[in-house]
Order: C-alpha cells, then sequence, then structure tokens
C-alpha cells in the first residue's frame, strides 16, 4: 500500500495546491494576509499533522496552524495547582487520564508528587475510578476530570455510577471545557486572519455541527470535520480551500452524524451545566466550561475539600499561551527544543501527547545537515 | 514440604525450611548436574572469549499471555548474551520473595524458566533466595544472570557500522508492552495480544551464520523499543540511521490498540526480537536465516546506515515525508482523547 498510499496523498496535495491557487486568485482579502491560513483545533488533528509529515505536503500560500484542542495545554495554571493541592492532602487519591501527571504546575507536577509519597493513579477510564473508591473505603478518591465533550460524557456516567452505588468517598474535579466557545474567542481575538477550521472529529462525534454555524454565519470562516488519517486531513483542507461561500462541511462522514450523540449529550447535561472555564492562552471563556448541577454537590471535590494552591506561576519565557492560540509556532518559542523538550518540560503544550510543541518536536522534519534539529 | 503452600519468612532464612525449599522447588524443577552439587560457586569450562550479563525482572502481572516473570528472566539474559553474539552457557537465577508468595505459583514459575532455558539450551546452574516481608516485594522479583561464549571472531559494535549497511529486524514489534498493559485489565476492552517473549539464540546464531563477518551490531529492542536501540546506534556510531515505516512489521492487534491509546509501537517494549546491522551485500542472506525459523518469519529490512544527519534517526512515512524519530521519555501514559 505504501506507493499506492503516497501516490493518494501527492494526488490530493496537487489538487490542493490548484484549489488554493484559485482561490487567492479570487480571493482579495487572502492574498493581502499572505494567504489561506487554516487551523487544526484538535490535539489528535495536531499529532497526526506532525507525525505524517503533512506540513512538507502543504502547497505554497496554505499555512495550517495548532489550536487549543489538547486538553492538558489549556487547563489553566490555577487548576493544574489545585490538583497538585488536592493530591497532597493525605487521605487524598487523585485519579486522572494519562499524561496530566507530567504537567509541570505552578510548583511541581504530580510525578514528582507522587515520588515524595502522594497517591496519584492513571486509568484509562473514569470507571475505574468509581471501583476504586469502591474497593477503598478508606481513600477519598478524586477523579481530574478534564477533556472536552469526548470525555466529560464518560465522566458523567462514572458520577451517575457513583451515585448509584452510594459511593461517598468519590468526587471529581471538574475541569472540564466544551469546544465552540474558544473558536469564537479566537475569532473575536482576531490575531490570525482564519481561512477556516479543521475541527474536531471526536468531539463532533458527541456535539455533531450545528453548534459551528456560527463560524460560517458570524465570522465568515469555514469549517470541516476531520477524520485523522493523513488523506482526511489533507481532504478536509482541500474541501476548505474548495469552498467558495464559508461553510461547515463534515469529511469524516463515517463517523460524525450532523446531530451528534443526543445520547451522550444527556448524559452530560444531567450531571453538568455550563459555566465560564479559565483556558491557557485565551483566559476566562463564558459558558466554555462545566460545573456540576446543584443536584450532583455532593459529589464536586472543590465543595468537599478547602484546599488553597495559592497564587499561580507562570513559567518564564514559557509562550505557550500565544501557542494555543495559534499566534506562535512552537518553533518561533526561545525555549522550544532548548530549555523546553519532552524530557524537561517548560510549559503543558511540551507535555502532552497532543500538545502542539511536543508534537513538532517530537516529529520535526530532518534535514540532511541537520537543520532545524535541537 | 512445610509452610501450608505459601513462602514464610523462614524460608530464607538459612535453616531447614530454606533446605527444603532449595530441595523441593528449585533443585527439583532446575535438575542438572552442575546446580544438585549444591555448591556456592558453580564451576564452568569455557574456552575462548565470554559474554558475562545480568538482568533484573519485575513485571505486574506475574503471568501474561505469552510469557510469565520465569520465561522473561530467562529469555532476557539470553537475549542480552545473545547481543554479544554469545552462545548461553550457564545462567545463574536470584530469587526475592514476598513472604506469603503461593509455592504453587512458585512452582510454575520454575517450570516456565526450565522450559526456556532448555529452549535456549542452556541451564541454571546456581542461585539464591531471599524472602522479605509482606508488602516489601511485589509479589517476587527474579535476576537472572548468564555467562556466554562467543561465536565470533570479528569485533561487534555501533562503532564498526558503516554507511549503506542495512538495519534487519526479526520480527513485529510492541506485541510484549500492550500484552502486559492489557493483562492488568486495564483496557476494558478484549485484546488477542500475545506477549512475544522468546529466547533467541537459536534464531541469532543462524543470523551470526548466515552473515558471517559482515555482521556488525545486534540489539534487543527491550525497554523503550524500537526507537531507543536505533537512537542508540545512530548516537554511538556517529551516523544516521533512517527507517521505512512500512517495512516495519506492526501486527493489526497492536496497530489497533496503539490508534485506540496513543501509543507509538516504536517506543513499545519487545521480549522476543532483534535488531541486526549487516553490511548490506550479506542482507538478504542474513534476512533468508531469519524468516527460515518460526521466531523470524516476519522478519524484514527496516532501513539502512546513512551518513546523513548524524546521531539521529529519521523516519519516511508512507507519503513520502520524513521525520525523526526521538528516543521515548518517561512511563507510557495513554492520551486523553
Amino acid at each position: 500500500m505504501g506507493s499506492r498510499a503516497a501516490e493518494a496523498l501527492r494526488r490530493l496535495a496537487a489538487e490542493l495546491a490548484g484549489a488554493a491557487a484559485e482561490r487567492l486568485a479570487a480571493d482579495t482579502g487572502a492574498r493581502a494576509a499572505g494567504g489561506l491560513t487554516f487551523m487544526e483545533v484538535c490535539g489528535t488533528h495536531t499529532m497526526a499533522v506532525s507525525r505524517y509529515g503533512l506540513r512538507d505536503l502543504l502547497p505554497a500560500g496554505v499555512r495550517l496552524v495548532s489550536g487549543p484542542g489538547c486538553p492538558v495545554c489549556v487547563t489553566a495554571m490555577r487548576d493544574l495547582d489545585l490538583v497538585v493541592a488536592l493530591a497532597r492532602v493525605p487521605e487524598v487519591t487523585v485519579v486522572t487520564f494519562g499524561d496530566l501527571v507530567r504537567v509541570p504546575s505552578s510548583r511541581t507536577s504530580l510525578v514528582e508528587e507522587r515520588a515524595a509519597g502522594a497517591d496519584v493513579r492513571v486509568v484509562y477510564s473514569p470507571a475505574d475510578a468509581v471501583a476504586m473508591a469502591a474497593a477503598e473505603p478508606a481513600r477519598q478518591v478524586v477523579f481530574v476530570g478534564i477533556g472536552f465533550e469526548t470525555t466529560a460524557p464518560t465522566v458523567a456516567a462514572a458520577v451517575l455510577e457513583a451515585q448509584a452505588r452510594a459511593a461517598g468517598n468519590f468526587s471529581v474535579l471538574c475541569l472540564h471545557k466544551t469546544m465552540p466557545a474558544p473558536l469564537r474567542a479566537l475569532l473575536q481575538l482576531g490575531e490570525t486572519r482564519l481561512t477556516g477550521f479543521i475541527l474536531p472529529g471526536h468531539v463532533s462525534v458527541i456535539t455533531g455541527t450545528g453548534c459551528y454555524e456560527f463560524v460560517a454565519a458570524e465570522f465568515g470562516a469555514g469549517g470541516v470535520v476531520s477524520g485523522f488519517e493523513a488523506p482526511d486531513v489533507l481532504e478536509s483542507l482541500l474541501m476548505l480551500a474548495r469552498q467558495r461561500e464559508p461553510a461547515i462541511e463534515i469529511q469524516y462522514r463515517r463517523a460524525v452524524h450532523p446531530e451528534g450523540n443526543p445520547v451522550a449529550r444527556e448524559f452530560m447535561a444531567r450531571v453538568f451545566e455550563p459555566s465560564d472555564a479559565d483556558w491557557r492562552g485565551l483566559g476566562v471563556i463564558p459558558g466554555s466550561g462545566l460545573a456540576f448541577r446543584e443536584a450532583f454537590a455532593g459529589f464536586d471535590a472543590r465543595r468537599r475539600f478547602s484546599v488553597e494552591p495559592g497564587e499561580p506561576l507562570e513559567p518564564k519565557g514559557c509562550r505557550c499561551g500565544d501557542v494555543l492560540r495559534g499566534a506562535l509556532d512552537p518553533s518561533g518559542c526561545r525555549l522550544f527544543g532548548l530549555r523546553c523538550t519532552p524530557e524537561t518540560p517548560v510549559g503543558a503544550c511540551m507535555v502532552s501527547s497532543e500538545g502542539s510543541c511536543a508534537a513538532h518536536y517530537r516529529y520535526r522534519a530532518l534535514d540532511d545537515d541537520g537543520r532545524g534539529l535541537a | 514440604m512445610t509452610g501450608g503452600g505459601r513462602i514464610l519468612l523462614g524460608h530464607g532464612s538459612g535453616g531447614k525450611l530454606y533446605r527444603d525449599l532449595v530441595r523441593d522447588v528449585f533443585l527439583a524443577e532446575f535438575s542438572n548436574p552442575v546446580l544438585e552439587r549444591l555448591e556456592d560457586a558453580a564451576s564452568l569450562a569455557t574456552s575462548g572469549r565470554v559474554a558475562f550479563t545480568t538482568d533484573a525482572h519485575v513485571v505486574q502481572p506475574l503471568r501474561f499471555p505469552g510469557g510469565d516473570i520465569g520465561r522473561l528472566a530467562v529469555a532476557g539474559t539470553v537475549n542480552d548474551l545473545a547481543t554479544a553474539a554469545a552462545r548461553p552457557l550457564a545462567l545463574a537465577a536470584a530469587f526475592i520473595i514476598e513472604e506469603g508468595f503461593a509455592l504453587a505459583e512458585l512452582v510454575e514459575i520454575c517450570r516456565s524458566m526450565k522450559r526456556t532455558a532448555d529452549e535456549a539450551g542452556v541451564a541454571i546452574v546456581t542461585g539464591d533466595t531471599k524472602v522479605v516481608q509482606r508488602d516489601a516485594a511485589d509479589g517476587l522479583f527474579i535476576t537472572t544472570t548468564g555467562v556466554g561464549e562467543i561465536v565470533v571472531g570479528h569485533e561487534l559494535g555501533a562503532e564498526t557500522v558503516r554507511e549503506g549497511d542495512a538495519v534487519i529486524l526479526s520480527g513485529t514489534i510492541g506485541d510484549h508492552a500492550l500484552a502486559v498493559l492489557a493483562a492488568r485489565g486495564d483496557f476494558h476492552f478484549a485484546t488477542v495480544l500475545v506477549s512475544d517473549c522468546a529466547p533467541l539464540w537459536d534464531l541469532v546464531e543462524a543470523a551470526v551464520v548466515a552473515a558471517g563477518e559482515a555482521l556488525r551490531f545486534l540489539r534487543d529492542p527491550t525497554r523503550g523499543g524500537l526507537t531507543m536501540v536505533l537512537n542508540e546506534l545512530a548516537e554511538s556510531s556517529g551516523l544516521g540511521v533512517e527507517i521505512e515505516d512500512e517495512a516495519v512489521p506492526v501486527s493489526p492487534a497492536v496497530r489497533s490498540a496503539c490508534d485506540l491509546l496513543g501509543y507509538e509501537p516504536f517506543s513499545l517494549a519487545n521480549e522476543g526480537k532483534m535488531v541486526f546491522v549487516v553490511a548490506a551485500q550479506k542482507a538478504e542472506e542474513l534476512l533468508g536465516a531469519l524468516r527460515g525459523r518460526p521466531l523470524g518469519a516476519r522478519a524484514a529490512r527496516i532501513g539502512h546506515v546513512t551518513a546523513a544527519h548524524p546521531g539521529r534517526v529519521a523516519l519516511r512515512t508512507a507519503f513520502g515525508t520524513r521525520r525523526v524519530l526521538d528516543m521515548p521519555v518517561g512511563e507510557l501514559l495513554p492520551r486523553i482523547c
């Protein structure tokens, strides 16, 4: 399949070059801005783009920047500090997904806290945390709920299960964020003239596409919900370049339905309600997060534990915030690849496997003379 | 044997219980004339150059599809010897056992060690046992040490590698790491993952015979996976390594588990694979020798050594693009969404 896949991809790239040239010829605004700039919102897309080296294949005049779609990366420092403060409570077991444990907070990380004696565990599913609470009634099991609409329904389901099992020692620190709101914030900010978005695939499985319509209607930008394979991403870029009128389309038809998944949304809505959320790089965005509904307040770790993490300290020189807004390419940060590497990360974007900086670093293109290498 | 079917602290104290344990478990299972002498040190007859290695083994769960800690402990040391082109001559095994460990399980694990050692044509000729109190160890730790006889006359190693040499991998990657993770019950989905854990001396011997002096370097991609071995090769040789993404064999089960969990097969541990670097003109012969054996049936030429990008490993994707293949960092962590 090797050469056939490569050939198919090259054909897509050539079509994209043609479509981009036509678009640029017709679109004076884009020409004035120096070309077409698309943003991939989701961290898994960031990863795929870097992993397959897709930037190598982009024609002149087409730029792809990464957006605020890595759940760990957009978590505010204050919230990370809160997680660490909870981990320091002697009776608390902090349970979380994946790479959150390595993210530096103001003063330390969960990995370091664990080495110093804190009880920090990684699970694949929030249901595991409920089972843990049931098995260890003497511990206070706090699940760190992080992620977008992809993970929030499973956390809601875990809360409902904990309620059914009367697991009084289970709670959730809800740091969930929801998707379309940061796109509005980015477009309002207008730092970068965005022609369109590669919209998140997994999130859209849940949300459907109606929530993105404002992108086209109010801001004149396009959007295509994309799959995660290399040809998916190129085809989505091609669809975006070919849009004569801004519109929201679906390339990832094998998984995404315009209506989304109402059952999953219903789970979320039973347990959580919209709230303001603090985004690294974007600040507080109204209605962009999730908080417990009053009926489930008993499961809210914020209410159960009174911990005060202290003033957050942003690492000096770290430009994660600019990277998350697509305003800076990771390599434009002075720490990138020098003081900040996956082994010694300064900012969250270098830690998470879906972070822009980590993806750019891990999958950086390789010149024969070693240019661009740290 | 006394103890109600469990290991007691007394089994490690050198008295009668200890003697029973040695006789009824280790001597019975490992049975061989050198061990039966029960001397503090075994005598070995060797000629020529000798390779010497040791490896500590900790794994949870102790048994997983495709193997157990005993098989792992024997295969690990046999394979480390094999990387020096050394035929295993003798193994030593040291056991650290947690108080309360089930005797029947210890017997099973020793049986598995014996079976694996037989596959590799080697005997466990000496050993030691300590028992620690409950919670001071995670069930059972096994350290194995091995001595082997080097069967080649020429020097092997990264510094002997030359531009243009072929890089050959003996089979699929990632099977062991994911089989163990799945056996921990963390995944919540059924898998058909089986560890590749196996002693590789037979396979390596075939490769050594086929390639002769053209063989330059061999290494087993255990912790840190293929990326670790290739990066160390690039660093130590001062040359670059270029790998063809699609040439690297990955089983469909590993591929889909990696897609789901956000892991890279390249960074996952293997316990029954070998990476060979061989002069290009002997590459096909070496490949043929590997493919002629069950453990090498899926062997593949995955790349070559290049003078470009010294010290770095490049991965050429199916799409013709190229990127760095870096060393893995820290623990394996699944992605969030």
